[in-house]
């Protein structure tokens, strides 16, 4: 059943035994006939398509909607591994929150020559309407995902910190709705920690961040930029699962220095705005002129502390990729402790010695692009063309800052159920993770990303990728 | 809740039963057509399109009225705004606009009707698919009504989605009884012409009525009967009275949650008391096409006033 493979699987040893984490599941998985389990996986993809949670695909002329394909095998993480995954996050996310507050008043780590000046000169995720404002509680990153990849028993490693409008959360929480309608006995079987409670802690996180001006309980809603953005359907389900009503920009309009919105009654004040839309939307007054999906003057609104905009506009200064690779660096400053998750190694290009090294080297590498996202724009090195490569090259000599470099990780594998039986596939982990002045709050468990292609390493589901319920054990 | 949100909640209401209604207009126009001979079978069709309103939408694509074009014409078109499809396509656009307002029963209901309505009317539909396709939209509504009755909270959600029901309902009656009024005058049947109870038979079933009209007027038909069925008897859910009557609870219900009345409260009285006050011997007194256009002028400003009263739209 297993591929020797160089990387580390998560089922598997290398002597083919099966990891303890994985034992009932396995003997449950054995006790099953192939045929009707190929039933079930039919069964899955007729679950998703009734509950509607689809995507839409960007620049598809058909606006067709589409499922992300899902792999009934889940991904399992033991009770000790969460807890020391649980701990780094904790300090990474609270560093990250440290940073941005950092970055908006004093900026110490800068007149401490621990991050360089030119990194903010001209980023475009710097907001300079937030320099010296501080969000209620002071809660910049109210939801963070953490893209992990793991490369051994004890290896993992931050890939990227999603501290804007991390989406997927609704994946993590579907996915386990569907294993536990179509595999009931499984859950009776192995203690898989609950995950469904997660938009009641959202909401609770949110509630907590909210203005002084809040009167009795908190007004939250959702903001989204309408029903043909691909991310709806997330949206609309975790209002629904919050009890927060789901505005768009034409719902909202800044009355009497509140920003508000027009019910059945009239116009009320919202408190808590969880917005899913980016910041250069957010208010034509102040960003994208042209922007109907925002509200005009809530930044105003905002500096004068009438409301909560979550995640803070201007948290994408946190989580660029030029910034990624000083993170540790980071950790340290505001933790005064080392990091617990490492980063991926990483070149700098805009380092004329790192450029050098990256254009030597990259037939081996993988390329990114600082800005980029969705797995776009991107050179894996090791299966790239000979002419993809000399194209890149000359982007990459080009524009060299542009660009940050990594060595291609032997990223571990889990498998995935095939016609034929199971085979090991990449995966990578996000867990959501909710910040309030109450403190750091982690859901057991997370979105895994699966890339569907055998010894493919890209796990986006705009290229391919899929997705699997995440168990983590309770002891 | 949000103005807009109810807004999508009447409308998704509105567009399902306008493709209901469609559905059993299309049956009945099938059933007769098909016991015609070619050319009042196109007549019938004509009449049929005509009812929906959708008669120069329709000649601007076909010169003729064969059963085979008119029937996809009007489930499945694509200029044709008024196609079973775009209405089922608009009822789950909307339902997925106030997906947070209505519970997730509903919301699968609808989902799932929709894919399946969308699969059958992919391709034209054949003389033998026309009754499994009016019965799959009927049976969309009536998954959506059943899965609203025994899943959704009376909150205000509840009575915009039954508002948008009865205000489309209330219309589509009238429109139907205004295409056929000619037939219905009472003086035609006093005067014994040998009238084809075919047609009137064909009014009833238009409003899938006939049955419950039997069972009232034990297998006496005459025009005097059925528009008095159709307006004034209350017991029958698909008749003018009905759908005021509850439109006025479910505004009652809504000016109660808000604590105040609006003018929708006000011009749902005026129109009550019209109604109420009239006999059938006074209906036709007045012309029955009249009363029907002061009827679906009233119902229509009743709409407007709900949108106005309850900020559907900034």
């Amino acid at each position: 059943m297993t591929e020797t493979a160089d990387n580390f699987d998560e089922m598997y040893d290398a002597e083919g035994g099966i990891r303890s984490g994985y034992a009932e599941y396995c003997n449950w998985y054995a006790e099953q006939e192939a045929g009707y389990l190929r039933r079930k996986d039919k069964d899955a993809e007729g679950s998703f398509r009734r509950t509607g949670i689809t995507f839409n695909v960007y620049g598809e002329d058909d606006a067709e909607e589409r499922l992300i394909p899902f792999d009934m095998v889940p991904r399992i993480i033991t009770a000790p591994e969460w807890r020391r995954l649980t701990r780094g996050i904790e300090q990474r996310v609270s560093a990250l929150n440290a940073f941005i507050h950092d970055l908006y008043h004093r900026q110490e780590i800068l007149r401490a020559g621990r991050v360089p000046k030119r990194l903010f000169r001209q980023n475009e995720a710097w907001l300079p309407h937030m320099v010296g404002l501080t969000p209620p509680g002071g809660v910049y990153t109210h939801i963070v995902g953490i893209d992990l990849v793991r490369t051994g028993p004890d290896d993992f490693f931050v890939l990227e910190d999603n501290a804007r409008t991390p989406s997927g959360v609704s994946y993590m929480l579907e996915n386990r709705e569907t294993m536990m309608a179509m595999y009931p006995e499984l859950f009776t079987r192995v203690p898989v920690a609950t995950v469904s409670d997660y938009p009641r802690r959202l909401a609770k996180s949110l509630a907590a961040c909210a203005p002084d001006c809040a009167e009795g309980k908190p007004n939250v809603a959702v903001l989204t930029p309408g029903i043909y953005n691909s991310a709806y359907y997330e949206h609309a389900f975790l209002a629904d699962q919050m009890g927060a009503e789901l505005v768009e920009g034409t719902d909202l309009r800044v009355v009497g220095g509140r920003v508000q919105m027009r019910t059945t009654r009239g116009f009320e004040p919202v408190d808590v705005l969880y917005r899913r839309v980016d910041d250069e939307f957010l208010d034509p007054l102040t960003f994208n002129p042209e922007s109907v999906l925002g509200v005009p003057g809530i930044m105003d609104v905002y500096r004068s502390g009438g409301i909560t905009i979550a995640n803070a506009p201007g948290t994408g200064i946190a989580d660029d990729k030029a910034i990624y690779s000083f993170m540790p660096d980071i950790v340290e400053f505001y933790t005064g402790e080392k990091p617990l998750l490492p980063n991926v190694e990483t070149w700098r290009c805009a380092d004329e010695d790192s450029l050098k090294y990256v254009l030597d080297n990259l037939d081996e590498l993988v390329v990114k692009e600082v800005h980029g996202s969705g797995g776009y724009g991107m050179l894996i090195g090791p299966t790239a063309s000979k002419k993809e490569i000399r194209e890149f090259r000359e982007k990459l000599v080009e524009k060299p800052e542009n660009y940050i470099a990594q060595p291609t990780l032997s990223l571990s594998t889990c498998p995935i159920f095939t016609r034929t039986g199971l085979a090991p596939r990449h995966v990578d982990l996000r867990p959501f993770v909710l910040v309030s002045p109450e403190g750091v709050d982690i859901t057991p468990g997370g979105l895994t990303r699966v890339a569907l292609k055998k010894g493919s390493l890209v796990v986006n589901s705009s290229q391919g990728g899929g997705t699997k319920d995440t168990w983590v054990l309770k002891d | 809740m949000l103005g807009r949100t109810a807004n999508s909640l009447f409308w998704m209401f509105r567009h399902l039963e306008r493709a209901e209604n469609t559905a059993r207009l299309l049956e009945a126009g099938f059933r007769m057509a098909l016991t015609r001979d070619v050319a009042t079978a196109e007549e019938e069709w004509r009449s049929v399109i005509e009812a929906m309103g959708l008669r120069e939408t329709y000649e601007a694509h076909n010169g003729t009225y064969t059963g085979q074009q008119a029937w996809n014409f009007i489930l499945r078109e694509k200029d044709n705004p008024g196609s079973v499809m775009q209405m089922i396509d608009h009822v789950r656009t909307n339902a997925r606009a106030a997906r947070n307002a209505i519970s997730g029963e509903l919301w699968t209901s609808i989902n799932t009707s929709w894919m399946e309505i969308r699969a059958l009317l992919k391709r034209p539909v054949s003389q033998g698919h026309v009754g499994e396709a009016a019965e799959m939209i009927r049976r969309a509504g009536m998954l959506a009504h059943g899965a609203m009755a025994g899943s959704m909270l009376r909150n205000e959600g509840f009575h915009f989605a039954r508002v948008g029901t009865f205000v489309e309902r209330a219309d589509a009656i009238a429109r139907i009884l205004d295409m056929k009024y000619y037939l219905l005058l009472p003086s035609l049947s006093y005067v014994g012409t040998s009238m084809d109870t075919g047609q009137w038979d064909q009014v009833l079933r238009s409003v899938s009525g006939d049955r419950a009209y039997r069972w009232l007027n034990a297998g006496q038909i005459d025009a005097r009967g059925i528009v008095e069925f159709l307006v004034l008897d209350d017991r029958f859910p698909r008749s003018l009275a009905f759908c005021h009557s509850a439109l006025r609870q479910n505004l009652a219900a809504l000016a109660r949650i808000h604590g105040e009345e609006g003018e929708s409260n006000a011009l749902m009285r005026d129109a009550d008391t019209r109604l109420h006050d009239l006999t059938i011997e006074e209906i036709f007194d007045i012309g029955l096409h009249e009363f029907l256009i002061d009827f679906m002028a009233r119902n229509a400003a009743i709409a407007n006033a709900v949108a106005e009263d309850y900020r559907f739209l900034a």
